[in-house]
């Protein structure tokens, strides 16, 4: 039986990891490097590097540290973060990520998700979508949630997965920070359209969420989280050991 | 010393990174001699199957994968690479492989449930079959290891080491003598993985 992924996030800025990291143990608690091996050792399941530089100049820098972080760890990869074309596949891609994840570039250019799973593969391309309700609907944002784009956020989703998006990543703008646990009737909605793998994130405050998640929606395959894992307050041992008990399928 | 056939698919950096971490010289080439005065050989693949076998078709390195194996190297072929053993593919036609592993590959379409997503992507335990193989010498049976495939290998059954559940039974890894298949990625694997890559680098040859 396939198991279900749980997944830090890395929020990534001019090489550096960003929002407060608390771990002991660790000598460089801001280096996506040591963070990265830190996770793929202590039971995640696969990392995400979202790459929220501004400048140019600075990416470079990221695809550095990309090469190094994935030449040290051996769980699957994936990067986000300012992908608008097939050359910023290639680019992380070349780099040793797995899969790249899409937002605002395949909101502007909804024919990026269609070439880049041409080229590279539908297991290849993530889609990643920011959701918010608005007047009872759930509407798609752009630029990490700033912007409303008014799209009707199923029907994105949908037509995504038919462009050749793999998997989607359905953070809820409205659970996000809130720590009150995921947006079940948002990714229920989604999981019902769609029939490739759905990465619940936003929300996330204790293990008891990650419980109720797969308890309520078995077709959702993974759980993904940034602060409770930085901060030490949600341990993936012990997040897995419960989903044991619990005979939520997970590999420890 | 391993050598990784670069015929000109998919990243390698991956795999040439876990044969570093487990201490283990890796090149990644597709020079003819390098390949054949290998110690093992890793065959990789990731894309669709006609597109790689015409690949290595066309680089002239099919000749040198079944020289290799005909002398009885340790040959290990990864995910696609894998399926490139087998005699046959039907991935979107009916193509033909190396046909050091009998059997073929086939969607995996045809016998998991329809509720089941394809392609069968994540963590999924190992079951062992037939002897424990010296690949899984530092493993135990039902560890997890990564997979990423919507195709997988039929009527093999004396050559199967390892099968999944994926709501029906799929071939996740397979051995003919010096010959070997992964359907799964051990460089993504985790220490499962770092595990299996090692012990195939102290496999011996056989000699044919």
């Amino acid at each position: 039986m396939i198991s279900k992924r749980i997944i830090p996030c890395l929020d990534v800025k001019d090489g550096r990891v960003v929002k407060g990291v608390n771990f002991s143990g660790l000598n460089d608690v801001n280096s996506p490097v040591a963070l990265g091996q830190y996770y793929s050792d202590n039971g995640a399941d696969e990392l995400v590097f979202y790459d929220i530089t501004a400048s140019s100049e600075n990416r470079a820098l990221f695809t550095d540290i990309l090469r190094e972080v994935a030449r040290t760890i051996f769980i699957p990869l994936t990067v986000g973060g300012g992908i608008n074309a097939l050359s910023d596949f290639e680019r992380v891609l070349s780099c040793g990520a797995d899969k790249v994840s899409v937002n605002s570039g395949a909101i502007k250019n909804p024919n990026l998700i269609y070439e880049a799973a041409k080229r590279y593969g539908s297991q290849c391309v993530v889609l990643s979508a920011d959701v918010k309700r608005v007047n009872g609907k759930f509407t798609v944002f752009s630029k990490g949630g700033r912007e409303n784009t008014g799209m009707d956020a199923i029907e994105w989703i949908v037509r995504g997965v038919e462009n050749g998006a793999g998997e989607i990543v359905l953070n809820s703008i409205d659970t996000d920070g809130v720590k009150g646990g995921f947006d079940i009737p948002m990714l229920s909605s989604v999981c019902e359209r769609v029939n490739v793998p759905v990465i619940a994130s936003g929300g996330a405050g204790n293990i008891q969420h990650f419980v109720e998640l797969f308890e309520a929606l078995p077709k959702v395959d993974a759980g993904l989280a940034a602060s409770i894992f930085h901060f030490g307050e949600v341990k993936i041992s012990d997040l897995k050991h419960e989903l044991k008990k619990k005979n939520i399928p997970v590999r420890i | 010393m391993v050598a990784i056939v670069d015929y000109g698919v998919g990243n390698l950096f991956s795999l040439q990174s876990s044969f570093a971490a487990i201490g283990e010289t890796a090149v990644i080439t597709g020079d003819k001699e390098t390949l054949l005065s290998a110690d093992r050989v890793i065959l990789p693949g990731v894309g669709a199957f006609e597109d790689a076998a015409k690949k290595l078709k066309e680089s002239g390195l099919d000749e040198v994968v079944r020289q290799i194996a005909n002398k009885g190297t340790p040959l290990m072929g990864i995910c696609l690479g894998m399926q490139m053993l087998f005699e046959k593919s039907y991935e979107f036609g009916e193509w033909q492989g190396l046909g050091l592993i009998p059997g073929e590959i086939r969607p995996i379409a045809e016998v998991i449930p329809k509720e089941y997503k394809i392609p069968h992507i994540g963590w999924n335990a190992l079951r062992f079959q037939g002897e424990k193989h010296p690949l899984f010498k530092y493993l135990t049976e039902g560890e997890h290891v990564y997979f990423v495939h919507s195709f997988y290998g039929v009527n093999c059954k004396e050559s199967v080491i390892a099968d999944t559940e994926y709501g029906a039974y799929l071939t996740a890894a397979v051995a003919k003598g010096n010959v070997m298949g992964c359907q799964f990625h051990p460089e993504k694997s985790g220490k499962a993985g770092l595990s299996i890559l090692k012990a195939f680098t102290e496999m011996g040859g056989v000699n044919r």
